[in-house]
Parts: structure tokens; sequence; C-alpha cells
């Protein structure tokens, strides 16, 4: 009983992240290509409903009815689990973000944690380990597809996102050290009272560098312009998924979305306080009403992946892609001395003015 | 409830890791290899070490079976023959290790039971901090030799790949 009930409420979280995810992946697509068309003094789809609001589930609809075709020669079993192996870690990862303030809600006689599925001790490794195994779903995607452009992006892909993974983890070392946890949600708490205290701008040392190098290479762990060349479409067509078409192709599609939004939510929450807003406490509670005081939380919380992902958009607008071997060194050459630094220098500045 | 954990995870990663030599598809054995990773790292989960767990899947499957996949596509080696016909070799590796196994065994059978477990210092300091304060005292000569051989391996793989810049400008 109690642990169907607890088995109950689990589901129902996960069911609402998921569903917040899934909406906001939608709107991002849409977002996307009118930001895209501002930018460069176009509409943007304007035929679907009243300023083609409406795409996304015209896209929804196309992919879902269009035929699905197997390459002759591709491996059938790798070419049906390579999209699965794409988007369940980039789902995944929502379980540990921090949405809104820790509070907990007795239900049913059960202490619940409304904002977070689940407060895991080692929330950002849990993170990274399964960003890493999303790398699996464009490798095989491109091995099994047995085509030669599918095979160099998934290559491309593979390298790629070795390289930049190691800057990812060696960026956010300087938090966990200032914040002395691997939990986001204690990593949150410890940012409260006011933008000063974020780990962008907090003493003893703050993290600007590594906050840099997080965002460029979220950027590039993502596969997104200007890093994009697994699927660069002048040189490999469409890269690891140029075989793909149908509901297989949707999967690596919100996988990569998914993406976006969790490597933001993890910027917003390692660097930029996550939900605290950048003034000491809540304005709602100021003015008396404490009980929906946590709207603002979340609000701000939105606020800030909304940046980030806003930030993804203009990047596609405003930058060529590199070339390989520029991403390569820009990466080995110029990143990670950068993190390993800030690493050196945080940990000085830790130790003699500790918290 | 935790032995029903125990013996899934520890009968995955048998047979996954006699899938790894048995398959004849080298990306069907790293994947093997995958699904055995995962399982060890479940096993790291019961045992209250979530820190070496996410270690595990960071550092072996998301680095270096990705690197193994990268070479067998790089290579693309559908089916690979040449290391197939090892048997007498390992045979007789299989028998010395069954045979050291089944001593062991019998060993710990006859001495004592294992010391009780250690009163579990793991859950009061959090696991993250408890592996890092044993590993920079208790453990730390061995800690810093590992360090070392990492280094010379580090050292080699640069010498390796910039011969040329040794042997003076080359053509270019």
């Amino acid at each position: 009983m109690e642990i169907g009930l607890r088995l109950a409420v689990s589901l129902a979280q996960i069911a609402a992240v998921m569903g917040v995810v899934m909406l906001t992946v939608m709107v991002l697509t849409l977002a996307e290509r009118k930001v895209l068309g501002w930018m460069q003094d176009r509409m943007g789809p304007m035929e679907v409903g009243p300023y083609g609001i409406l795409q996304p589930i015209a896209d929804g609809l196309k992919l879902f009815f269009k035929e699905d075709i197997v390459p002759a020669g591709a491996n059938k079993f790798l070419f049906t689990l390579a999209p699965i192996l794409a988007l369940v870690p980039a789902l995944i990862g929502f379980a540990v973000i921090p949405f809104g303030p820790s509070l907990t809600i007795e239900l049913f006689g059960m202490q619940i944690k409304p904002f977070v599925i689940s407060d895991i001790n080692i929330g950002i490794l849990y993170i990274l380990a399964f960003a890493s195994i999303g790398a699996y779903g464009i490798i095989l995607g491109g091995w099994a597809s047995n085509s030669k452009y599918s095979l160099l992006g998934g290559l491309r892909s593979a390298a790629q996102v070795i390289s930049y993974e190691l800057n990812v983890g060696l960026a956010i070392v300087g938090v966990i050290l200032l914040s002395g946890s691997l939990s986001l949600v204690k990593i949150t708490e410890a940012q409260a009272g006011g933008f000063w205290n974020w780990f962008i701008l907090s003493m003893p040392f703050p993290q600007i560098f590594a906050f840099v190098v997080y965002v460029i290479s979220a950027v590039a762990e993502t596969n997104r312009v200007p890093f994009d060349l697994p699927e660069a479409e002048s040189e490999l067509v469409a890269g690891f998924f140029t075989e793909y078409s149908g509901m297989r192709f949707a999967f690596f599609f919100i996988a990569e979305y998914a993406n976006m939004i969790l490597v933001s939510c993890v910027a917003a929450a390692l660097f930029l306080g996550g939900w605290n807003a950048p003034y000491p406490g809540t304005i709602l509670e100021y003015i008396g009403l404490e009980r929906i005081a946590w709207m603002e939380n979340v609000v701000w919380f939105a606020v800030k992946v909304y940046f980030f992902l806003f930030l993804f958009f203009w990047l596609r607008a405003t930058l060529p892609r590199l070339r390989y071997d520029q991403l390569m060194r820009f990466g080995w050459k110029v990143m990670l001395p950068i993190a390993l630094g800030n690493i050196v220098l945080t940990a000085i500045a830790a130790y003699f003015f500790p918290r | 409830m935790d032995h029903i954990f125990f013996f899934y995870f520890a009968g995955v990663i048998a047979v996954t890791s006699l899938l790894v030599v048995a398959l004849r598809n080298p990306v069907y054995s790293a994947l093997a290899l995958l699904i055995m990773f995962f399982h060890v790292a479940g096993l790291y989960v019961t045992l209250h070490a979530e820190f070496l767990a996410a270690v595990q899947i960071v550092v072996y499957a998301g680095a270096i079976l990705v690197l193994y996949l990268f070479v067998v596509m790089l290579l693309n080696v559908k089916a690979e023959e040449r290391y197939h016909d090892q048997l007498p070799v390992a045979g007789l590796l299989g028998v010395m290790l069954c045979t050291e196994v089944v001593l062991l065994l019998i060993q710990s059978r006859t001495a004592t039971s294992v010391s009780a477990a250690p009163a579990d210092p793991v859950t009061a300091a959090g696991n993250t901090e408890t592996i890092g304060e044993v590993l920079y005292s208790t453990y730390l000569f061995p800690f810093e030799v590992a360090s070392l051989i990492l280094l010379v391996a580090m050292i080699g793989a640069i010498i390796l790949a910039k011969k040329d810049l040794l042997e003076g400008p080359s053509e270019p």
C-alpha cells in the first residue's frame, strides 16, 4: 500500500516533468524558426494557425504519419535501438533537476518534494553519466545506417563528445568546490540571497570562466551550431541521421532539443542560482503571500532556462560552423587549459576564504 | 530484496561478459560491454557507493567504450576471425583461474566467518567525502603511484604522436 502510493506519486511527478519537457520541445521547434526568421528579417512559419503557432502540431503529425524506411544493408536491430538510446538519456537527466524551492509537502502521510523528482546526493554526476550515454545513440545510428555520410557523422560525434564532455566535467568542478556538494538541490540552495551569491559572481572566486567554458562545451555536446559537425548539412547531407525518417527521425530530433533544455537547466542551476531570484527572498513573500512564493521561484528558473535556449538560437543565427581541426584545437588547447586553471585558482581561493 | 537485486545484477554481468567474448560482431560486443558496465554500476548502488557507480559510467561507458566503438567503426571490422583461434591458451588460463577461485572459496569457508561488516562510515559522512578522505590519507601512496603511472602513459602517448618533433624538422 505504502509502496504503491509512493510509486503513484513518483509516476505522477515524472509524468508532469515529462509533459513540461515535451511541451517545451514543441515550443522550441517553433521558437527557433521564429527567432531565426526575425534575426534574418523574415517572418518564420506563418501558415498554420495565427502567426504559425500551430506549426509544431503540424510537424508532429507529419512525422508521425511518414513512412518508416529502413535502408537496405542497414543493421535493423541497431538502427531501431539508436534513436531510443539517444532519447532516453536526454529525458532521464531531468530527474535530479530542482525546478523550484525545496519545500516538502505532506500528502497521505508522506513527505514529498514537489519540485524535484529525486534529490540524490550525486545529482550532477548522474547527469554527466547519462549525457555521455547519449552519444551512443548518435554513434550507433551512424554506424547502423550503412551509409558513408552517416558513418562519418557518427565518427565525428564520437570524437567531439569525448573532447567536450571533459570540458563540461572540469568546468563544473569549481562550482562543486565552492558548494561542497554534488547534489543540484544543495548547490542551488548555496546560492540563495541575491545575484551576488550566484556562483558566476560569488566570492571567493567568481566562476565566470567556468561558466563560459561550460556554455561553449554544452553547445558542442548538444551538436548545435557552430559545433554541429556530426550533422553538417553542407558536407554530410544530414550526418548521422541521413537515413532516418518518420518517428525514428523524430526521436533524434526530440533528443537534441531535450538535451538543449537539460544543459540549460544545469547551467541555470549551477551558475545562475537556479530558482533563486536575483534579489534576497521573493517579492510575493514580502507582500504577505508566502504560500504562493514558490511561483516566483519557478518563474525565475524558467526565465533563466529560456535565456540559455535563446542563446542557442542566437548562436545559430550568428556563427558559421567551425572546421573539424579548429573544433578539436579549440576544445583541447583553449577550453581545457582555462578549465584546469579555474580549478586550481578556485581550490586555492576556497582554501583561504572558506564560505 | 537486496538478494534479488544482487543476483539480478550478478547474473546479467556474467551473461553479458560471456557475450562480449562470444559475439562475432565487434559492435555487438561493445554493446554487451555497455550493458555490463551499467549493471556493475547497479551493483555499486546496492552497496551505497553512488559516487563509484556514477564514475564507473562516466569513465568506462562514457569515454573508454566510446573510444573502442570509434576504433571499431574506423577500421570497419565487420566480423573478426583472427582472434577466434586462441582456444588452447584461453582454456589453460581459464582452468587456472577456476582452480584459484575454488581454492579461495574453500579457504574462506574454513576460515572464521568474514570479519563482521564494519560499522558503516559511508552513510555518516556521505559517500563522496568518504572516498576523498580515504584516498588522500590511508591510500595516499598507491594513489600517487597510480597518478605517476598515468603521467608516464600520457608522456608516452605524446611522444608516440609527436615523433617528428623530436627528430628535428621533417619535410612537410
